[in-house]
Order: C-alpha cells, then sequence, then structure tokens
C-alpha cells in the first residue's frame, strides 16, 4: 500500500471559496474543478440537492442562485463566490413552511421525493417572478424538472394551490416544520 | 362514536407519513450517507458485448497512490441470482463478459476521482466471442451458449400449456383472428441512481445501506456470495429514489462494497452514474407476440392461442418469471372457455431484462386489446359493448386455475365510457382527432415466494410504549410508492389513534420482520394484512386490561380520537396512552405480531405458482388522442381511467400511483427505448447500448403528459386491509394499447408495435396512400422448436387442476442437469 495521500501527479491543489448558501456564509477549500453541486452535497454535506444524470438533463440538481432556478451540476463553485445560493434545505424559514412545501405535502407533489428538492426550487423561481401562474406558464417552468413517479398532475395542482394560498395571504395553516 | 364504516383515518386525504422530510430534503438516500472514513468505489466494466477474459493485470491500479483495494472476479467464487433456477452471476466476471457495461473490476480509493483514474490502469485481455445480438441469432445452434444451463442454442427457457384443446375451439369459432405484435423494451429510469454503502463491524459483521426495493433477497445473496451466517449481515433498504421493479434484483456493486469494507474494515460507498444504471437495466423485455383468437359471431370468444419471445439480455434475472407473466394474466379480464401458451426468452449480448412495473403482463395486454379492437370492428360491434358482453365475473376460476375475488370490470368500462363521451366520440371525431379504449387487470402481490419457504410473506411487529408511542417494525420498503403511509394508517385506524403517535421502522434486517419485498404490488395487501392482525393484538390486550379496570365486558369498548372509552356511555374510559400504562400494569412489556400468507395456489400443475395472487386489480382506460398527418406527431388530449382498487387507503396516494402509471404507460408507448446499436467497424463493430444517458434516452416531461381523469372504483375485497387492492401496477397496462386504438380511430393506420412513433404513423399513411395495408409492425412469428405443451383441462370441463401429461422439458443432449426445480 503506497503512501496513500501524497499526490505524485500535478493535481491542482485546493482553492478557497466564501460561498452564500441559504443566507450563511460558509468557507469551504475544494479542488477547483467541483461543481456546485459536489460542493454543496460533499462538501458542505446538504445532501437535499440531489443528481440523476450527470449532464444537466433531469433537473434533480436545481437550486437557485439570485433567486434564479439554476443546474448546480453545469455550474463550477468557483463561479459562485459573490451569489445567493438556495437549496432546498433553506426553503422553510425560521421553521414555516413555505406555500410550496404545504402544498407538495397535500396534494401528492412529492412521492419518492428524489425530484422533489429541484422541483421546489423551479416553482419558488417561478413564483417569487409570476405570483399567479396558469397552466401553461407551470408546465414551461418545470418542464427542466423530470419526475418519475407522479406523471407531474399532483405537482401542478400543488404549484396552483400554493399560488391561490400565497395569493389569500393567508398563512399557510399549521405548517409548522416539526 | 364509530358507525361500522365511518373510518377516521382510512379512506381519508391525508398528507403521507413520510411528506414532510422529503419536501425539506431532509429524507436520507443511500448516496447521502457520508460516515468518518469512508472510501469510495469505482467499478470497471466490458467494453466487449461477449468475451471470454484471459487475464486481468491490476498491479499498476493498485500503485495508484490513494487507492485502497482493487478487486477481480477472483475475490467472488461464487454465483447468485434472484430466482433459485438462475443463480447465473457473479459479483465481478471471472471467466466471461456477456454485455458491454458487465463488471469486471473494482478499484476501492480515498475518493471517486481517483478510483476512477485508476480504472484505466488495469490491463484486460479478452479473447472475443461471437456476439448474439437479436432474438433469431439467439434461436441458432453454437457451442458458446451465454449461459451453460441455456436450454439449447441460446434459449434460456420455453415454456408451453395448454388449458383445454384450444385448435378445437379456433376451429368452432366464426372468425379466427391472427396477429403478430412487437414491444420494444424500456427501461425504469428511476431518477436516483443506484447506491450502497457498506460498513464492517469490529467483530466481522457487515452492515450494507442500499437502495434497493428488496432488503431481505440481498440479504440472502450477500449470505450466499460473502459464505457468511447471515445473521452477521444487516441489510438496510434505504428509502428509493424511484424503483418500479428497477431495484428488485440483488446488484453486483452492493455485494462488492460489502465485501471491501470487510477486507478494509472501513465504510466503503459507490454511486452508479446514469450510464451504469442503464447497464443494471432489469426492465422491460421486447416482446414478439403472436396471438390466434376465436370468436362468435355474436362476440363470444371460444378460445385464445398466445405465443411470445421475449429478448431476455445476457443474464437470468427474474426471466423464467418474467416468461410466465407474458401469458398467465391473460384469461382475467374477458371468459376465455380455452387458452393455450408457448412462451420462450432468450439470451443475448445485452444488458439483462427483468421485471419492470407490469412485469411481463403489459406486453401480452397490448397485443390482446389491440387485437379485439380488430374483432369488434369487423363484428361491428362498439368496442365498449363487445368488452361488456365478455368481462368475466367476479368469484370465478379462469381456464388456467386463477382465482378471481372481487372484480370491477364492468363497472371500470362504464365509468370510463360515460366520463369520456366515448359513443359520442369513437368513429365520430373529424379524421386527426380519436378515441381509443383498452382494459386490463393485474395481480396484487404474487401468490408464490421467489424461493419455495413455508414461512409468512409479510411479519408486522408492534411495541407498545408507556409513553403511548406506538412504533410498527415491518421488512416492508418505502419506494415511494406509500407503503410507510399504509402501514401506519392501518395501525391507527385500528388502535384508534392518529398517525404522528406512530413510528414505523421497515426495510432493516436486524430490526424489522422478514417481508420479502416492494414488487408485484404486494406489499399494501400482504404488509397491511399483518398490520392489521398484529395492530388487532394488541389492542385485545389493551382492551383486557381497561375492561378490567372499568369493570365493564371487553366487546363494551371502543377506540377512536386517542381514547378507549364504553361504546354506551362514552365518557367513561381514558385516553390510548393511559389505556397502555393500563396493560403494561396487567401483562408486563408490551409487544404484538402478525402476519400473512397468501392461500394457496388452487391449480396443482407444474409452474401453477406463478400467477396466482389473493385478488386481482381491474383497470379501463380511454385515450383521446390528436394526430397530425403530415408530421405523424402523436398529441394525446386527455386520459381517462378507471381502476377497480377495492379501497382507497389514502386517496391522495392512490391517485399519485394511478396517474404515475398511466405516465410511464405513455411513455412507453410513444418514446422510450432501451435498444442497442453497433459500433462502427473500425472502432470495434461492438454491440453497445444506444441512449445510455437521459439526454438520448426520451421520456415525458410535464409538457408532454396530458390531463389525467382519474375514477377510483372500490367495492372492498376481503382478502385486502379493509378491502383494498393494488393500485401501482395495474393502471400502466391499458394505456399504450388504448393509444394504438385511438391512433387507428383518428387516422385508420395500425402501428402494430411500439414505440409509436412520428415516423411510424407517416409510413403507415403513406402505404394507406397506395393503396397497401397501413400497418406497421412485424410479419411472422419465428420459428420455435416448442416442447410438449402441459395439459391441464378448465375448470369447467371436469378438470381438478392437475396436468393431464408430464412432457420432459426440451433440452440439448449435452446438457447436464442443472436446474432441479421446475420453477419457483
Amino acid at each position: 500500500m503506497t503512501e496513500a495521500n501524497k499526490i505524485t501527479r500535478n493535481r491542482p491543489g485546493n482553492v478557497h471559496l466564501s460561498l452564500n448558501v441559504n443566507g450563511e456564509n460558509l468557507q469551504v477549500s475544494v479542488a477547483p474543478y467541483k461543481t456546485l453541486l459536489e460542493v454543496l452535497r460533499e462538501d458542505l454535506v446538504l445532501t437535499g440537492t440531489k443528481h440523476g444524470c450527470e449532464l444537466g438533463e433531469c433537473g434533480t440538481c436545481t437550486v437557485l442562485v439570485n433567486g434564479q432556478a439554476v443546474l448546480s451540476c453545469l455550474l463550477l463553485a468557483l463561479e459562485c463566490e459573490d451569489v445567493e445560493i438556495e437549496t432546498i434545505e433553506g426553503m422553510a424559514k425560521d421553521r414555516k413552511l413555505h406555500p410550496l412545501q404545504q402544498a407538495f405535502a397535500e396534494h401528492g407533489g412529492s412521492q419518492c421525493g428524489y425530484c422533489t428538492g429541484g422541483m421546489l426550487m423551479s416553482a419558488k423561481a417561478l413564483l417569487d417572478s409570476q405570483p399567479q401562474p396558469d397552466g401553461a406558464q407551470i408546465r414551461e417552468a418545470l418542464s427542466g424538472n423530470l419526475c418519475r413517479c407522479t406523471g407531474y398532475q399532483q405537482i401542478i395542482d400543488s404549484v396552483k394551490a400554493a399560488a391561490a394560498t400565497m395569493r389569500d395571504g393567508a398563512t399557510s395553516p399549521g405548517g409548522d416544520t416539526p | 362514536m364509530t358507525g361500522a364504516n365511518r373510518f377516521s383515518v382510512i379512506g381519508k386525504r391525508r398528507v403521507r407519513v413520510d411528506a414532510l422530510s422529503k419536501i425539506t430534503g431532509q429524507t436520507q438516500f443511500a448516496d447521502d450517507i457520508v460516515l468518518p472514513r469512508m472510501l469510495f468505489c469505482k467499478l470497471l466494466r466490458s467494453s466487449l458485448p461477449h468475451a471470454e477474459i484471459e487475464s486481468v493485470d491490476v498491479s499498476a491500479a493498485r500503485d495508484y497512490p490513494g487507492v485502497y483495494l482493487v478487486l477481480t472476479g477472483q475475490d467472488f467464487p461464487v454465483e447468485y441470482g434472484i430466482l433459485p433456477v438462475s443463480q447465473d452471476e457473479r459479483p465481478l466476471c471471472r471467466d466471461k463478459v456477456l454485455f458491454v457495461g458487465d463488471p469486471v473490476a473494482a478499484v476501492i480509493a480515498r475518493d471517486e476521482q481517483t478510483a476512477g483514474e485508476a480504472l484505466g490502469l488495469i490491463d484486460i485481455r479478452y479473447r472475443p466471442l461471437p456476439t448474439i445480438a437479436t432474438v433469431r441469432e439467439a434461436l441458432l445452434p453454437t457451442d458458446t451458449p451465454l449461459q451453460e444451463y441455456a436450454e439449447e442454442a441460446n434459449i434460456h427457457r420455453r415454456l408451453a400449456y395448454s388449458f383445454g384443446d384450444v385448435e378445437a375451439a379456433l376451429k368452432e369459432a366464426d372468425y379466427v383472428f391472427d396477429d403478430t405484435f412487437f414491444y420494444e423494451g424500456s427501461t425504469h429510469l428511476a431518477l436516483e441512481q443506484h447506491a450502497a454503502v457498506g460498513v464492517a463491524d469490529p467483530d466481522g459483521r457487515v452492515t450494507l445501506w442500499s437502495s434497493t426495493q428488496c432488503p431481505h433477497y440481498v440479504h440472502r445473496a450477500m449470505a450466499k456470495t460473502l459464505e457468511m451466517p447471515a445473521a452477521h449481515i444487516r441489510v438496510i433498504a434505504c428509502p428509493n429514489g424511484g424503483g418500479f421493479g428497477g431495484k428488485t434484483d440483488p446488484f453486483n456493486h452492493e455485494i462488492v462494497v460489502a465485501k471491501a469494507s470487510l477486507m478494509l474494515g472501513r465504510p466503503v460507498k459507490i454511486c452508479l452514474t446514469r450510464e451504469e444504471v442503464f447497464y443494471c437495466h432489469r426492465g422491460r423485455h421486447p416482446v414478439t407476440m403472436r396471438l390466434r383468437t376465436g370468436v362468435t359471431r355474436d362476440g363470444k370468444l371460444t378460445g385464445m392461442h398466445l405465443q411470445t419471445l421475449l429478448d431476455g439480455g445476457a443474464y437470468g434475472s427474474y426471466g423464467v418469471a418474467s416468461t410466465f407473466y407474458t401469458a398467465v394474466l391473460q384469461p382475467l379480464t374477458y371468459h376465455l372457455p380455452r387458452y393455450s401458451y408457448q412462451a420462450c426468452r432468450v439470451f443475448t449480448n445485452k444488458p439483462p431484462c427483468g421485471p419492470k412495473r407490469g412485469h411481463g403482463t403489459p406486453q401480452p395486454r397490448f397485443g390482446q386489446e389491440i387485437q379485439l379492437d380488430k374483432i369488434a370492428e369487423k363484428l361491428q360491434l362498439d368496442p365498449a359493448e363487445f368488452r361488456l358482453g365478455i368481462v368475466e365475473k367476479p368469484n370465478t376460476l379462469t381456464a388456467n386455475y386463477l382465482k378471481i375475488g372481487t372484480n370491477g370490470l364492468k363497472q371500470c368500462i362504464e365509468r370510463v365510457v360515460t366520463r369520456s363521451d366515448w359513443k359520442n366520440k369513437h368513429r365520430k371525431l373529424p379524421t386527426g382527432q380519436g378515441v381509443g379504449l383498452a382494459c386490463s387487470a393485474y395481480m396484487t402481490g404474487a401468490g408464490t415466494a421467489i424461493y419455495w419457504n413455508k414461512m409468512p410473506h409479510s411479519g408486522v411487529q408492534i411495541k407498545l410504549d408507556r409513553s403511548g408511542l406506538i412504533t410498527v417494525y415491518c421488512g416492508a420498503t418505502e419506494a415511494g410508492q406509500g407503503s410507510d403511509d399504509v402501514l401506519v394508517g392501518l395501525v391507527a385506524e385500528v388502535l384508534g389513534i392518529e398517525p404522528i403517535d406512530i413510528k414505523c421502522v421497515t426495510g432493516d434486517t436486524d430490526l424489522t420482520p422478514v417481508d420479502l419485498g416492494s414488487y408485484s404490488s404486494r406489499v399494501t395487501l400482504m404488509m397491511g394484512n399483518a398490520a392489521i392482525q398484529a395492530a388487532g393484538r394488541a389492542r385485545d390486550l389493551i382492551a383486557g386490561a381497561v375492561a378490567e379496570r372499568l369493570e365493564i365486558p371487553v366487546d363494551h369498548l371502543g377506540f377512536a380520537e386517542g381514547r378507549v372509552f364504553d361504546v354506551g356511555d362514552p365518557s367513561t374510559g381514558m385516553t390510548f396512552c393511559e389505556a397502555v400504562i393500563c396493560a403494561e400494569e396487567k401483562h408486563g412489556t408490551l409487544v404484538s405480531t402478525g402476519s400473512y400468507a397468501p392461500p394457496k395456489a388452487v391449480a396443482k400443475f407444474p409452474g401453477a405458482g406463478v400467477g396466482p395472487s389473493p385478488t386481482y386489480s381491474f383497470s379501463a382506460a380511454v385515450v383521446e388522442v390528436e394526430v397530425d398527418t403530415e408530421t405523424g406527431i402523436i398529441e394525446i388530449s386527455c386520459v381517462t381511467i378507471a381502476h377497480d382498487i377495492g379501497r382507497a387507503l389514502n386517496p391522495v396516494l392512490a391517485e399519485g400511483q394511478i396517474i404515475g402509471s398511466v405516465y410511464m404507460g405513455i411513455g412507453e408507448a410513444l418514446m422510450e427505448e432501451h435498444t442497442t446499436r453497433r459500433l462502427a467497424p473500425r472502432l470495434s463493430d461492438a454491440l453497445v447500448h444506444r441512449n445510455p444517458s437521459m439526454l438520448d434516452y426520451k421520456s415525458l416531461t410535464m409538457h408532454d403528459m396530458p390531463q389525467v381523469h382519474v375514477e377510483i372504483i372500490e367495492n372492498p375485497d376481503p382478502n385486502g386491509p379493509f378491502g383494498a387492492k393494488e393500485a401501482g401496477q395495474g393502471p400502466l397496462l391499458p394505456i399504450m394499447p388504448a393509444i394504438a386504438n385511438a391512433v387507428y380511430d383518428a387516422v385508420g393506420v395500425r402501428i402494430d408495435e411500439l414505440p409509436i412513433t412520428p415516423e411510424k404513423v407517416l409510413k403507415a399513411l403513406n402505404l394507406k396512400a397506395s393503396g397497401r395495408e397501413p400497418r406497421i409492425g412485424p410479419k411472422r412469428f419465428p420459428e420455435i422448436d416448442w416442447p410438449e405443451s402441459v395439459f391441464v383441462l378448465p375448470p369447467w370441463e371436469g378438470g381438478d387442476g392437475t396436468a393431464s401429461n408430464k412432457p420432459e422439458r426440451k433440452r440439448a443432449a449435452k446438457m447436464h442437469n442443472m436446474d432441479k426445480v421446475a420453477t419457483s
């Protein structure tokens, strides 16, 4: 067994990054080639963001960067030093579920849960920019997020229900995180 | 307080018990597991479709900085496989590789990057063997069969059964319809790639976390391959990020990381790439089929003869069962006085096929429901009326001795006909628009276990704690289908408490009693019945103590809304928590168990074990399409589906399973293809997977999914928990044939194969324009040397379920007698 951690090849040294994730400033030291997805999952242990395809096709790695839905598997962590990153773990603010989370729970918007993080991020970006979307706008905004369990219908229902809740200004009933 | 049929939990639209952890990103999937000193494993996979392994030199990889261990086929002497009759897999290939992607070596290193780099340093020498690329090639004699236990050539298994004299029945018929169809292969495409973590204990035991639907079967395979007592192995099924049958086999990577962890004394993790998931496959078998069906002038079926040919891929997997399933469920929907089938699975140098949602039954259903549409047209009957005239009755036996309990197919057809306005649309819409109808039936759990045994199929334990907390332990595995929610919901209903007061521990071979796994739609019924028994016994323990305390007869006690009380005088009683304390004072520490084993199969003929089920669900669907005659593009306008579910335990989840089934069915009908192609000759001419990436393998996005109108038909079945039957697989079956029938109604062309693509529609339209038969589909069913049929008289011809002959299985002369067990 050779001395395992001696790196003979000229693998680049780590870079030091300061990332703003879910409103917190986090410091990481990572290999420069790491994607934002890998840094979130492996270095920050924010494993709510998922991977499903390694080539920016499935949408499970969707996070918000300055409010925009972005595929974190196609984004180098290096590029994310002075942006605001939001992941599924930051969606419920001070233990209160976002109306989208509450609606997904009540309308069957999540079955296995693997696409749910990315789906909720895309939905949040949509409602933040278009509070009362119609069916076509919801489909367009979430068409980059594949789901293999639900057949999408209960997801669309959930987004519509959340939009209605937010329109009526009612805080979502009993929406506290347990 | 509680009326006989007014339930407090069952039948209510509830938030599923695992919803909140999923919508907050807290659910821990297998690849989310991080442990101290954890190492990472990558597999080296074959680049040749069929070759002998001459030599494997791993020295360079072993010396690469950051590498801790390199394993090859030499490290795994014992073979395994999901079915006892086809133990043909090895964690890493030792002698031969059988498809591009077959694992041959494993590197365990400090991180994935290092492991991946080291893979390139392994030097493997292959001696190529002839590639078997098609089913026709697989039928040709060979002296290098992919599997030694092949019957002959590359034939894995041939089945032939006759229930009554079908040829006579066809002669009596006014018309005999003879149609051939082809159903392309597809894969599960669960969004979560397979992942597993092996952790060895200091005292030589090992734990495996894995994204698996069947921890019990992984447990058995690990005990065999690691040559360790099963008692020293723990398999924990993590919540699956989707399974659909793709995570029901024990897999190479699971055994490799467990072995590596035992050798290194450190946790070892592996997560497959999407490409590797395509190579694991175990998905839908491509099936060529031929149906010959006799029908009388007034629309009654006299008999059917079905032939199927399955392209099985490189290994056995569930293949023998899949082969049976391409035939055994067909007589469930319509009364078939006589029925015979011949089914054959072959080996090819492709990723192995296995169970995908519906497991072998969507393929023949596709052919049967299109043929019925052709028959109805010939007899000038409305397809719905034609089917209503021949639907099978409830509480009856089929020709092949499947016992039907409740049967809501008639209601399903009537409901979708009304809801979809069928009568005003079929053959009445303008060209380019059309509606199609199809029906199906599916089993609620396989009546026979994968390995022959007399033990329960599902066990549940309940711990009652003086805090009032109820903990329910069961081996069943949550793959997104909602098994945890069913488990908790049923126990809550029986004990009259809220789901929040129940915690469930599932899919952990150390902690939970055995459940065979999440496959064949068995969990709701089998786990459910075991849970109801366990909860009922817990309730009796409590009732005995409380009745004594309150000095009232036991049967005066009610359990509801978290209280135990005198039904005659509800104010007399106590909280559930107080009742548990009362029971603990009387009985001591409180625990109860329940278990379930399905009823014995009715028939005794060899192979009768595949098909029987405690009960069957039924579905009917109407699909409305628009076909653009310029481009051939098909737009699904809407789908109306009725599903006979017995009782929807949680309607939100039941609707989710039905819509999800419709979605997956549309994918297989229009766009999904799990196929292979040849690399260019100047490269290697190797047979490789055509589209092993989510970019190339097409599946529906939100844009492609039509509105689905769901009609839940409830007439509770006595065999199901509170009458519940399955909902996770049945609703997929009618979608593909309904789409094909709708395309015919829209533009008058028959696409007798899947997928139904725009170019096939255009080709058919051109055939039609030039006066030729507007049909795309296979012309002929291949010649196969079938064995003599097992002959069994149908029940109504005096049969008693036994075979009247015992034909020997057809074998090549040199075959040494490998598999003694006929089938499990």
